[in-house]
């Protein structure tokens, strides 16, 4: 029955090509820890990866309950975390994957950097990368606010503050992301949930796109 | 690919008729024991990540994730705080050098120039060795921006009493409580608590809400007497029918709240 289904799909749209070329790779012995137990540090940038599903699941299940306002933000968190069943577990594991995603992303870092496997052809893989946890940080900070709990207020109020002693372009800044030159609130709220829900995680689909592809087209650098 | 005169399209389309065997490619010629991604190595990966989900999980369950009270803009004694991974970046704008008259310097140059020489790092470090000992200024910058990394985070986190902040920023869902301002204990506590624990027993900079104490009352009209902590004693002076006055207001309002 599957393979008439596959067959049939097969058949209109060529399917095959398609999936080898996404399935189909070559795992060298030097990067296998069934081989060599070492190798586990391979394993951090799929883990990485692996973070960033559970925050995407998570954090859409969490837009079922979550109110983007300052009368209800605070309220709509408070109501999952307490009334709704597992909206504890839903929301701990969000609020844990943002801190553990920052973690796995640095050891996959400190592991293509003391491999010196950024050079050539790599450099451009490692500028998406790099690239990557800037849209990762910037995740974070956006993310903080959206309980609408005091540390999330005060924090918020420092950071744009910051953003605000950037010479000439400060208090632009400040009012692109805070809706106002002086004031965080609905405005601030809002920005920040429609960044950290469709601007960044946007950005970053994209630059995991072109990362995976970048690393399909090299394949993964040689034993040192 | 197949190219060139006889080729069969599926209808009108540009599918070629001819099927492909959807098999892997063969890696027995490959160096070493290199094998299939698809399905070979995932059939053992996947264990590698169901390792990791059942610590993470664990993670989850075993520590709730926090949430403090609603934000109040008005709460001036607040100490802001941002969440880890941004501590190092706060603690460097507390010195000197990277403050005041020098912020520039704490917002932008330091820390561009890390991050710039991290977003660089392939042209900077352009040799051909890959291994660390061949490069001992790029590892060096590494390991030297570590550790200025780890110790500002240390530094900031080490003065943080974070059991206590967690305390006294307890989420408390406001509008279900109402305080009855003709209780003859709230009188009472208008004269000696509300000062600091606020107008709704909500709390405030220097000290707890009431709301949701895990004090009994003895305890209560204890503390009222001799304080507890942070709080000194004798904020409560009068007669103990007027401190049980108290004490019921504050388990009355309590007992509203659940
Ligand atoms: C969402 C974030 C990221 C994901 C999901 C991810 C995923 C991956 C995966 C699965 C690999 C294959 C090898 C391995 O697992 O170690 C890889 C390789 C690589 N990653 Fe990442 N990565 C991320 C972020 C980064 C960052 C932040 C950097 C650098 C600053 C980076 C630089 C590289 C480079 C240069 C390679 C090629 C290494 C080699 O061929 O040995 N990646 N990445």
């Amino acid at each position: 029955m599957l393979q008439k289904i596959y067959d049939w799909i097969d058949d209109r749209i060529d399917i095959t090509p398609i999936w080898r070329d996404i399935a189909d790779h070559e795992v060298p012995e030097h990067v296998n820890p069934a081989h060599h137990f070492s190798a586990f540090v391979y394993c951090f940038g799929g883990l990485t990866f692996f973070v960033v599903v559970i925050q995407i699941l998570s954090g859409m299940f969490l837009t079922m309950y979550y109110v983007p306002d300052i009368e209800n933000a605070w309220k709509s968190v408070y109501y999952l975390q307490t009334e709704v069943a597992h909206g504890q577990i839903v929301r701990g594991m969000h609020h844990w994957g943002a801190s553990v995603v920052i973690v796995m992303l640095l050891l996959h870092t400190l592991r293509v950097f003391f491999q010196g496997a950024y050079k050539k052809p790599r450099e451009l893989n490692w500028i998406v990368g790099v690239l990557i946890f800037f849209i990762m940080l910037g995740l974070g900070f956006t993310g903080y606010l959206l309980p609408w709990d005091n540390k999330a207020f005060f924090a918020t109020q420092v950071g744009l503050e910051i953003a605000e002693q950037v010479p000439f372009i400060g208090t632009q800044l400040k009012t692109l992301l805070s809706g106002d030159p002086s004031i965080v609130g609905a405005q601030t709220l809002t920005r920040f949930f429609a960044i950290h829900v469709f601007f960044l995680p946007a950005a970053l689909f994209g630059l995991m796109a072109a990362h995976f592809i970048l690393i399909r087209r090299q394949g993964i650098s040689g034993p040192l | 690919m197949h190219k060139g005169k006889g080729m069969k399209f599926v209808g009108d389309s540009r599918i070629s008729a001819e099927r492909k065997p959807n098999v892997p490619k063969d890696y027995s010629e490959y160096p070493g024991r290199t094998e299939a991604f698809w399905p070979n190595f995932l059939l053992k990966e996947w264990l590698v990540g169901a390792v990791f989900l059942a610590g993470f999980l664990t993670l989850t369950l075993a520590h709730p994730s926090p949430l403090e009270g609603v934000a109040d803009p008005t709460n001036a004694a607040y100490i802001p705080l941002p969440d880890w991974y941004f501590l190092f970046l706060y603690e460097l704008l507390k010195y000197e050098f990277a403050s005041g008259d020098w912020t520039i310097l704490g917002i932008l140059v330091l820390p561009g120039i890390a991050f710039g020489g991290l977003l660089l790092a392939p042209f900077l470090d352009n040799g051909p060795g890959r291994r660390p000992h061949q490069r001992p200024i790029a590892v060096g910058m590494m390991i030297l921006g570590l550790a200025s990394v780890m110790w500002l985070t240390y530094e900031s986190a080490a003065h943080v009493d974070w059991e206590s902040r967690a305390e006294a920023n307890k989420p408390i869902p406001a509008s279900d409580v109402e305080i009855d301002t003709e209780d003859p204990g709230y009188a009472i506590y208008e004269n000696s608590c509300l000062q600091c624990h606020g107008d709704d027993l909500q709390g405030g900079g220097a000290a707890p809400a009431l709301i949701g104490t895990e004090h009994s009352a003895e305890e209560i009209a204890t503390i009222a007497v001799e304080g507890i902590g942070s709080m000194p004693p004798e904020q409560f002076q009068g007669s103990d029918e007027e401190l049980q006055q108290l004490v019921d207001f504050i388990v009355s309002v309590n007992e509203q709240a659940e």
